[in-house]
């Protein structure tokens, strides 16, 4: 089997008396979508947290792309190729599609200490830019400023952000959230193909989409990993189907 | 589907106009041998030219800055002990040359501001919000204290300058030649701040005003971008501060305090956040307000006011959104 890309180890977080991430460890490989899913409060938010450096745990280890990156920060994990979307989406409201994308593929090449050249006509960050929204179907939609953007748009924006940084693997907090069933057929289909090119970490309760993508889920409940398998023995769990999945279907 | 370009000439016709207000404005003056009014000019192109500098702060960065009185002052000390020192004939400390021109005057003001705009950036930038206006706020009244109590320099009195420092061969002391000094200066610091809105660094720095937490998942701190923005930005304001004291031939700890600080935001505010020619309409307002209004009634900065509210009320948009509504992405 390939060496995961993301190891996760004993990870540990409290906020005063409420742990909210227990013993938590799970891994990502390449070629995979590992789906992760659990009530409200469980605690999936602030491991992704914990994952992307915007929350520093109390104990354990993250790992990435052989590297121990437990304290690094969020653009330095960004850098080393670690993307992520939000679980509410996080968008420049002045800018525009395209300069939302033109910023990641500058952010990619690392050259935002330049004063001089005018973006507005650089091909070297418009060219790629375009690729990237045109890969989430969004290329005609380029000169609009997000604030404008459908909130199913800006879903696949925050997407073809991580595509024009070029994340050696994505995380991505309930990348379904708030859409309608039709953007979420279209997204499935995006995230199904990505899958190759970037393995995928994803908090989502739509059930749907996690059965229709995962390789694996693994369950998390107050905190902790009950349970981590392929989606058909995650459905025929008996404890998952207990703590969460007979709530879900209800 | 929009266009791809649209080149927003209402925008460019109304900075056009504002920049070229005040020359026209000392040119007329100077014809008509007003040179009172000639100096007026002089002073918006140089608040202006402060407020320009705190604009790539507060309007690109989001940083409120209440501490840019200190790099204004900073500016004008330099120019003023320079002056002094070489009056004397006695060099500086650290064996830099002691010579008045004012190019060289110009270098040390921006380089002494924004080696302080470092220090205080690095500290308050840990911060955001009100501790953020707060640490600034301290370390401008820091600097503002130090002027007072040193009193090599004129202490709370401030010191004069003899004359204005040299400018090549030129003579600085007529008005309309210092005018223009100023006015070239005016355009440098527009432009800078032009091509920096425009440049990658501009995207970065704008970025991490609307959502800095977005910028650091593209794997740019947001921290570092301002960091950088505020010593440019310090530095600019800081040039400023050298062209006053040589204008007003006197520097004066009143140029280090809070009000100052509070000035400068204010012009930036009632101009337009963000706008490029934003900070030199307030600039120009404020200038003629003061004194226009300021010769009928003492109480001209209750109208001041008025006008600070209506913006502020009326979708923060300033001077620059009445005369030309911002579309996307513009400036
Ligand atoms: N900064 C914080 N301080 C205190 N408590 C917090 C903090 N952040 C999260 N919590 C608590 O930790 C628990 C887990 O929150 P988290 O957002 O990780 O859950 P989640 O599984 O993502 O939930 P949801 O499905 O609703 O998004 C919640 O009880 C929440 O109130
Ligand atoms: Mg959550």
């Amino acid at each position: 089997m390939a060496e995961p890309i993301l190891r996760v180890a004993g990870l540990r977080k409290s906020y005063g008396g409420l742990t909210v991430t227990d013993d938590v460890s799970l891994d990502l490989r390449p070629g995979e979508i590992h789906a992760l899913i659990g009530p409200n409060g469980a605690g999936k938010s602030t491991l992704i947290g914990q994952i992307c450096g915007s929350v520093m745990p109390d104990a354990g280890s993250v790992s990435f792309d052989g590297r121990d990156i437990t304290r690094w920060n969020t653009a330095e994990r960004a850098r080393a190729g670690l993307g992520r979307t939000f679980q509410i989406s996080t968008i420049l409201p002045e800018f525009t599609a395209l300069a939302h994308t033109m910023l990641a593929v500058q952010a990619r090449q690392g050259t935002s200490f330049r004063f001089f050249r005018p973006t507005a006509l650089d091909r070297s960050l418009r060219d790629p830019a375009m690729q990237a929204l045109a890969r989430v179907g969004l290329d005609g939609r380029a000169e609009i400023p997000a604030a404008s953007l459908s909130h199913g748009e800006r879903r696949r924006l925050e997407v073809a952000l991580v595509l024009a940084l070029g994340s050696k693997a994505l995380v991505m907090d309930e990348p379904m959230a708030g859409m309608g069933s039709e953007g979420s057929r279209e997204l499935t289909a995006l995230l199904s193909q990505l899958r190759h090119e970037t393995p995928i970490l994803m908090v989502e309760h739509d059930m749907d989409a996690v059965f229709a993508l995962a390789d694996r889920i693994s369950v998390l409940v107050y905190g902790r990993i009950v349970a981590t398998g392929t989606p058909d023995e995650i459905r025929s769990d008996r404890l998952v189907r207990e703590a969460y999945l007979g709530e879900a279907s209800a | 589907m929009p266009e791809r370009h649209a080149i927003p000439v209402r925008s460019l016709l109304a900075s056009l106009a504002i920049v070229l207000f005040p020359l026209a404005y000392a040119l007329l003056a100077n014809l008509s041998g007003e040179t009172f009014h000639v100096t007026l000019a002089t002073r918006i192109a140089i608040l202006g030219l402060a407020a320009t500098g705190l604009n790539l702060a507060l309007g690109l960065g989001g940083l409120v800055s209440l501490g840019h009185a200190a790099f204004f002052g900073i500016g004008g000390y330099v120019a003023g002990i320079v002056a002094s020192h070489a009056m004397g004939g006695e060099p500086l400390p650290f064996g830099l040359p002691a010579s008045a021109q004012m190019a060289s005057v110009w270098a040390l003001a921006m380089l002494a501001a924004g080696l302080f705009a470092l220090v205080v950036g690095a500290i308050s930038l840990r911060t955001s919000g009100v501790a953020f206006i707060m640490i600034t706020l301290a370390f401008a009244q820091l600097v503002f204290y130090l002027a007072i109590a040193w009193p090599g320099y004129g202490g709370e009195d401030g010191m004069a300058l003899i004359l204005r420092n040299p400018f090549f061969g030129l003579a600085t002391m007529r008005p309309m030649t210092f005018f223009l000094i100023a006015f070239g200066a005016l355009l440098a610091g527009l432009a800078a701040f032009a091509i920096i809105k425009a440049s990658r660094f501009g995207a970065a720095l704008q970025a991490a005003r609307q959502n800095p937490d977005r910028l650091a998942a593209l794997g740019v701190r947001p921290d570092r971008i301002q960091l950088v923005a505020f010593v440019i930005s310090g530095a600019i304001t800081a040039l400023a501060g050298a062209l006053y004291a040589d204008l007003n031939r006197f520097v004066s700890p009143s140029m280090l305090s809070w009000h100052m600080s509070g000035e400068l935001i204010v012009l930036v505010v009632l101009g337009g956040v963000g706008r490029l020619a934003g900070p030199l309409a307030g600039a120009t307002l404020y200038v003629l307000l003061e004194h226009f209004l300021g010769g009928v009634t003492e109480r001209w900065q209750f109208f001041l006011g008025l006008a600070l509210l209506l913006v502020v009320l009326m979708g923060r948009g300033g001077l620059m959104s009445l005369l030309a509504p911002k579309g996307a992405g513009h400036g």
